[in-house]
């Protein structure tokens, strides 16, 4: 991990970064007769590590492996989403400020709302997942043979998820929890690799991004070629790591 | 308790675009000057670095360059009947936070509005009778384009503007806008090399008989020394501008034009991460004594000031006006008042066009690299026949291949599982997109005011939008969806998929940050924020100055004209307040 320094701005915790900002002291900077300069004051992503779960429990995680593998199924195209990290990505995206919507505006009254006025919930999307997740299993477990929603075949899967998807099911907010997760799972799919989906930058070979390039200069005039080079992470390459990480 | 500090000759509420440039302009007539800005300080090295800024998670979906509304948001509803919602996210319309503000994240489209969109309303008065604005509130602006030609062009050569000229001195040149208002002198740079999709845009559109030209943009076409001596370099084509900082200085803002010379200067200081709760105004309401603002620990400071700039982005002046109670309020009931007046957006609709084994390769791409057709936008054709006023720029500017958001399939295609898997991988390299970015005329409906049911962090009521497409624009935008069409159907491609415009705003999905008015200017003190210097007519000492002031907004995005009119005011404080302070216009 890069060095940084302590650093009390506020977008560490955006994209599941570790949350160390709240605690550090703060004042406001008052600037005059040079332009502000520190050495290392950059911020660079902080992605939580993986291997672990850090919101969903054991069946929750099952439930969600099998959801982003039916919405990202594996086929000669791609990797499914449960290869991929879509489960893990969101995970860890539950675990920061955008699982608990810290960033929005979350102050009553909560009134119902017309669709042009957008969700106006009072729950975030980390409870929105406890919830939701709770829902589908309990629609699957009494409609298809007390099988929980992972049980499933993948056919039954897709017709419960359709059913969610279409509002169908006896569940107040399936429709806004399907949007939600087919979101949140296209973003893992999508995502730089360093927030722990898009696993070998899987998605963006799928239909040919070439990542974190930043300079195509030689390439503006080609016209209609082909692009040449593979995709590139703000990790790098795996071929460049020479050590485990 | 509130600490009082020594007192400065103007503070600054807002350091981006037209901050710094007011910042520049009046510490060079020698004011000492302080610029409040609520954001943090942010800069190219530290917060754009070029090896993380290609982050579509962290800067384009989870916004983190973006004012949160966590700090501040805003209610909105179509029309009174309704009762208004706070936003929760921001997502029709993103404001900008921090040093630099939204001209931080903005793509780099940089215009000029048509001669005649500075006269509105009397040019089509004249032109198609009363009857035909008898349903809008459009407005002249009290100043012409004329009168800010130079000041457009100290923009532009501020900037770096990469284009090509259509109108030198009254000669229209070939390859450039054959619309645009006389200009004294070409952009300073030629335009950008062309990528694909613009390319197969612009011969289509030709073949129409239309006149396509390289849209006009802050994205650098090479290496560029501005007039305050700050060196800009070639854009990249990461495809990483509209949300993004520009980690290549290549993207013009205020930290690759201004700020490198600003910050440096003794009489100008910068308070970051201070919130301005209010103008303070003298007892009898007529002049401005200062700001009161709260720093990032709670503490709320005092600082006097001789001349108060609102220089916020153009929602956040009108806020604080009404907050102060800077000019009477505007009532939809009367038309009356002043304050809120006019808001007006933006009216777009786009299309896609998909083909079968081309190589679009959308993600070589830049914020403002494209092409523009302007024959169908302002007063540019006849609207004799037709039953609107207004038009759209049509641009083919694909502005990335960023895959959370860019994903085109046809209308039809499932949204996921293995068919939308299919078509995914068919379209995404293989679909050009193109759009209207349409005018919007006031009408007396569509108003800013305070919400009287939800409040900020400090306990202040949130702006409250009340907006709606006006029918006008709505006919409008769906007359230019025909023309849409045509250019589609010469561009061949297996299917094309225009979209058209309806009624019924809707504050979720992402349209365009061109939120204007609100705060006009004008030569009417009953139907004017502001006059034609953007001084408050009620408090003289104060300045609102951004598309705050936009008596009503054009098809092309505000930038250009906004960095016009904080030079046009700049000027008009050295010139002419400076010596003399008080009114600039007698009311």
């Amino acid at each position: 991990m890069p060095l940084r320094p302590q650093s009390r701005r506020q977008f560490l915790s955006s994209t599941g970064m570790l949350l160390l900002a709240a605690s550090m002291p703060a004042s406001a900077a008052e600037h005059s007769g040079t332009l502000p300069w520190r050495p290392f004051a950059a911020l660079p992503p902080d992605p939580l590590p993986g291997g672990r779960w850090y919101v969903f429990t054991p069946e929750e995680a099952r439930t969600v492996e099998a959801i982003v593998d039916r919405i990202v199924p594996s086929d000669d195209l791609s990797i499914g989403g449960k290869e991929a990290g879509c489960a893990s990505f969101i995970d860890r995206q539950l675990a920061g400020s955008y699982g608990t919507s810290d960033r929005l505006y979350m102050q009553g009254p909560f009134m119902p709302g017309l669709p042009t006025q957008g969700y106006q919930g009072s729950a975030a999307p980390a409870a929105r997942y406890r919830d939701g997740l709770a829902a589908l299993n309990k629609h699957s477990r009494d409609k298809l043979g007390g099988k929980a929603f992972f049980e499933l075949a993948p056919a039954e899967q897709d017709q419960v998820l359709k059913d969610f998807e279409a509002g169908k099911v006896e569940y107040k907010a399936s429709a806004g929890f399907f949007n939600l997760v087919l979101q949140n799972t296209m973003e893992g799919f999508f995502a730089d690799p360093i927030y722990g989906g898009n696993k070998d930058m899987a998605g963006w070979k799928f239909i040919g991004f070439p990542g974190a390039r930043y300079d195509y200069r030689d390439y503006v005039t080609a016209h209609n070629k082909p692009f040449p080079l593979p995709p590139l992470s703000i990790g790098g390459r795996p071929e460049w790591k020479t050590g485990s990480r | 308790m509130v600490r009082k500090l020594p007192r400065k000759d103007a503070v600054i509420i807002g350091l981006g675009w037209t901050g710094a440039i007011l910042g520049h302009e009046l510490t060079d007539a020698g004011l000492d000057v302080v610029a409040i800005e609520r954001g943090p300080w942010r800069d190219t090295a530290t917060d754009f670095n070029v090896a993380y800024a290609p982050d579509e998670l962290r800067y384009a979906v989870r916004k983190d360059l973006f004012l949160q509304p966590a700090q501040e948001a805003m209610t909105m509803r179509n029309n009174v009947s309704q009762t208004a919602l706070p936003m929760r996210d921001y997502g029709s319309f993103l404001p900008g936070h921090g040093v630099g503000g939204a001209g931080t994240h903005w793509n780099g489209h940089t215009w000029r509005f048509f001669p005649s969109d500075f006269r509105l309303k009397s040019h089509l008065t004249e032109r198609y009778g009363a009857e035909r604005v008898q349903d809008l509130q459009i407005q002249d602006w009290g100043v012409s384009y004329d009168e800010l030609e130079s000041a457009f062009d100290r923009f532009e050569y501020l900037c770096g503007i990469s284009g090509k000229a259509g109108n030198l001195n009254g000669t229209i040149q070939d390859g450039g806008n054959p619309f645009e208002g006389p200009r004294k002198r070409d952009y300073p740079l030629p335009p950008m090399q062309m990528t694909y999709a613009p390319t197969l845009f612009a011969e289509a559109a030709r073949a129409k008989g239309l006149h396509p030209f390289p849209t006009p943009s802050a994205n650098l076409s090479g290496a560029y020394v501005n007039p305050l001596g700050v060196a800009m370099g070639q854009c990249t084509f990461c495809g990483h501008c509209e949300r993004f900082g520009c980690a290549n200085y290549s993207k013009s803002s205020a930290h690759t034009t201004v700020l490198p010379v600003l910050m440096r200067k003794s009489n100008f200081e910068a308070r970051t991460e201070c919130e301005v709760l209010k103008i303070n105004l003298a007892p009898d309401g007529k002049s401005a004594t200062g700001v009161t603002y709260i720093d990032v620990n709670g503490e709320i400071f005092e600082q006097p000031a001789d001349i108060v700039l609102l220089n916020a982005y153009g929602l956040f002046n009108v806020r604080l006006m009404l907050l102060s109670g800077i000019g009477k309020p505007y009532d939809p009931s009367t038309g009356e008042g002043v304050v809120g007046r006019n808001y007006c957006y933006q009216t777009n609709a786009g299309t896609q066009v998909f083909f079968e084994g081309k190589h679009m390769n959308p993600f070589i791409a830049a914020g403002a690299l494209g092409q523009t057709v302007d024959d169908y936008n302002g007063d540019a054709f006849d609207h004799g026949a037709l039953d609107f006023v207004g038009g759209a720029g049509l641009n083919c500017i694909p502005t990335n291949g960023r895959p959370i958001q860019y994903r085109p399939v046809p209308p039809g295609t499932p949204r996921w599982g293995s068919e939308w898997k299919k078509a995914t991988k068919a379209y995404y390299n293989n679909t050009l997109t193109f759009s209207s970015q349409g005018s919007s005329y006031a009408t007396r409906g569509n108003y800013l005011d305070l919400d009287p049911t939800y409040k900020d962090r400090f306990g202040r009521p949130l702006l409250r939008i009340t907006f709606d497409f006006p029918d006008n624009d709505i006919r409008m935008s769906n007359w230019i969806s025909g023309r849409m069409q045509e250019i589609a159907d010469q561009l061949g491609g297996k299917q094309a998929v225009v979209a058209r415009a309806r009624k019924g705003w809707n504050s979720v999905p992402y349209q365009s940050t061109h939120n204007t008015g609100g705060a006009i200017m004008g030569t009417d003190p009953n139907t004017s924020a502001v006059n034609r210097h953007l001084q408050s007519w009620d408090v003289p000492n104060v300045f609102a100055i951004g598309a705050s002031a936009f008596p009503q907004n054009a098809g092309k995005n505000p930038t250009g004209p906004v960095g016009a009119l904080a030079y046009w005011a700049a000027d008009s404080i050295r010139n002419h307040y400076l010596k003399n302070p008080g009114r600039l216009v007698e009311a």
